[in-house]
């Protein structure tokens, strides 16, 4: 059941790919759509979507996370292959997953497994955006689900990086009921003494903020993520509100009490790697 | 207000009510009434019983429908209402309290859109502010340090998305919702009176019985805003309402919920009282049942509940003749990974 999938540099997606149209312009240099500069794509590549211009955070694929955060070599990956049904013949349903399978080279929208970050072990989980906007459908819901029991069965800390748009609507309620079983599941973890970390990413919202991510012991955000449970758009169309500036962003958050740290990508690793220090 | 398709039962009703006005003791007339008064009862039959999903949307918003405290007027004997979340407000589009069935303290909360114009505006149309979630975690704390149990009446059309609720972190208040109901340790029964909005419903109707009025309806987004985002057009409702399999008897295929409450001909609002009664009956009889289980069973039995909703498929396996888009599991659907 468990296969040990190596993420090294070379197999990984590295050329930044969004929907913003974010990415390179011809195979050697990107534009920073933040500052505007030319950055080169072994430069981007080396500091995992970092401007080294001014330091903005691109999205950056559970692959590249999981690469990121844990040291080389150590990751081993579960539940590989689960895929996702179309429990309520949603139409048009199999032909997204279809297109994100192709385009990601992923199963669904999270990579998840165990690996060691300096002298933890832990379970960690990545969403990764581009796989239908980081959805939480049955299969992320269960594989975030196996994480947390693995965590919990093995005793070890849990890890778990937020970037999704919030449910996958195309699997209806199944999608809502994901909520609730990623909170049972948590909430028997908590009662063990291991600690849970959610880091939240660009952009993390609805039923996953409303879940799992935002039920931590210690909540890290990445610069300038938006973070929430309704998106601004939705906000200005239903209230008419003008919103203030930063609105949303991680650093909006902090200011209000609901995030703990802002740490920069480049530092992630060796941060988490403390704070783990601390509470194992 | 009238409903696009009530309007068939309305006009007969009208014309009843004119001739009642004008027969008097003319046989003639009286006659006639009896006929429109048949095909009354035939129209209703015919348009109540082949509600559309969407339709049935339009009931449980209907504004006329039953609200909390209906509810709660035939639910308990005595309420006692409590307020606030202690750190700062108290948001009445969430109400709570203790509460009274027979000789059995209980925790009795839910949404509350208000009765009329005024008080739907003053509660917020039911959306409720963190506060509210707050107000209804705190609740759920006093639950279990009673040991009362908790029955919680979802009527929301969603969280409510504003600046202010996000700046009081709505999705942090929701997930502490959702970590308490989790484990809190006594009989938890929820029964959707009207709309089942998102994650604002469901942080409080994950329950050891969740029942579901007839004409109620539970989704992941509200079909409006389904529609305009997968179809990129809101005037597809209908469709998306019909794809997302959010009425009560859908959910009861899938496995979600238990219950299924019939409404009374012509849907709640038509008769609130039989409505109200109806589901007191169902509470008390969930709550008789389930109160014999010991506090950790009902703990471990919600989690297993919980843990195994689900459609996904394992490495190389195949949808089976149970598989995506059968009408018939009555249980949660789970392939298991074969571990």
């Amino acid at each position: 059941m468990h296969k040990r999938r190596e993420y090294s540099r070379s197999s990984a997606q590295t050329a930044p790919e969004m929907e913003s149209g974010f990415g390179s312009i011809n195979g050697v240099f990107t534009k920073c759509e933040s500052c505007g500069q030319a950055i080169y794509d072994k430069e981007l590549e080396t500091r995992f979507n970092v401007c080294p211009h001014c330091e903005f955070h691109y999205p950056l694929s559970a692959p590249e996370r999981i690469r990121l955060l844990v040291d080389a070599g150590s990751f081993e990956e579960r539940d590989v292959g689960m895929m996702a049904e179309d429990p309520l013949s949603f139409d048009g349903y199999e032909e997204k997953l279809q297109e994100a399978r192709q385009k990601t080279g992923l199963d669904d929208a999270l990579v998840s497994g165990v690996a060691r970050i300096g002298s933890h072990q832990v379970a960690l989980a990545a969403i990764d955006f581009r796989f239908i906007g980081g959805s939480m459908g049955s299969v992320v819901g269960e594989r975030v689900v196996r994480t947390i029991e693995s965590a919990y069965d093995e005793e070890l800390p849990l890890l778990i990086v937020s970037s999704s748009g919030g449910a996958r609507m195309y699997e209806g309620i199944y999608s809502l009921m994901q909520m609730a079983k990623t909170s049972v599941a948590l909430s028997r973890y908590v009662t063990g003494s291991w600690p849970y970390v959610s880091v939240l990413t660009d952009p993390t919202f609805g039923g996953v903020t409303a879940s799992f991510a935002t039920a931590a012991d210690v909540i890290i955000a990445e610069p300038k993520a938006r973070i929430g449970f309704a998106g601004a758009r939705v906000i200005e169309q239903t209230t008419k509100e003008r919103l203030p500036e930063g609105f949303q962003t991680a650093e909006f958050q902090k200011e209000h009490g609901l995030v703990d740290r802002i740490v920069h990508r480049l530092e992630l690793k060796e941060d988490i790697e403390r704070l783990l220090g601390f509470l194992t | 207000m009238i409903l696009e398709f009530e309007k068939p039962i309305k006009e007969l009703e009208a014309r009843i009510a004119e001739l009642y006005r004008l027969a008097g003791s003319n046989e003639e007339l009286q006659g006639e009434i009896t006929r429109l008064e048949e095909a009354l009862d035939a129209a209703k039959k015919r348009i109540y019983s082949h509600l559309t999903p969407y339709q049935r949307v339009q009931v449980a918003r209907h504004p006329k429908r039953p609200n909390f405290w209906d509810y709660r007027d035939a639910l308990v004997d005595d309420f006692y209402e409590l307020s606030g979340d202690r750190l700062g407000a108290d948001d009445p589009a969430v109400r709570g309290g203790l509460a009274k069935i027979g000789s059995q303290s209980v925790v009795l909360l839910g949404h509350h859109k208000g009765a009329d114009v005024k008080s739907r505006i003053a509660n917020n149309f039911g959306m409720a502010h963190p506060e509210g979630y707050r107000k209804a975690g705190r609740l759920y704390s006093l639950a279990e340090r009673f040991g009362a149990p908790i029955v919680a009446l979802i009527d929301t059309p969603g969280a409510f998305a504003g600046c202010e609720a996000e700046e009081r972190g709505q999705a942090w208040a929701i997930s502490a919702d959702l970590m308490a109901l989790a484990r809190v340790p006594v009989p938890v029964i929820a029964v959707v009176i009207g709309e089942g909005g998102s994650g604002g419903a469901l942080a409080m109707c994950m329950s050891d019985h969740v029942a579901m009025l007839e004409n109620s309806y539970l989704s992941v987004i509200a079909p409006e805003a389904c529609a305009s985002i997968i179809f990129r057009d809101k005037e597809r409702a209908a469709e998306a309402a019909e794809a997302m399999k959010l009425t009560a008897e859908d959910l009861m295929v899938h496995g979600v919920i238990d219950q299924i409450l019939p409404e009374p001909l012509g849907g709640a609002h038509n008769d609130p009282e039989a409505t109200t009664k109806a589901v007191a009956r169902a509470v008390e009889s969930a709550l008789f049942k389930l109160s014999e289980t010991e506090p950790e069973s009902l703990v471990k039995s919600r989690y297993q509940r919980y843990r195994r909703v689900g459609a996904h498929l394992a490495e190389g396996e195949v949808v089976g003749e149970n598989g995506a888009g059968s009408a018939v599991p009555a249980e949660p659907r789970l392939r298991s990974l074969g571990e």
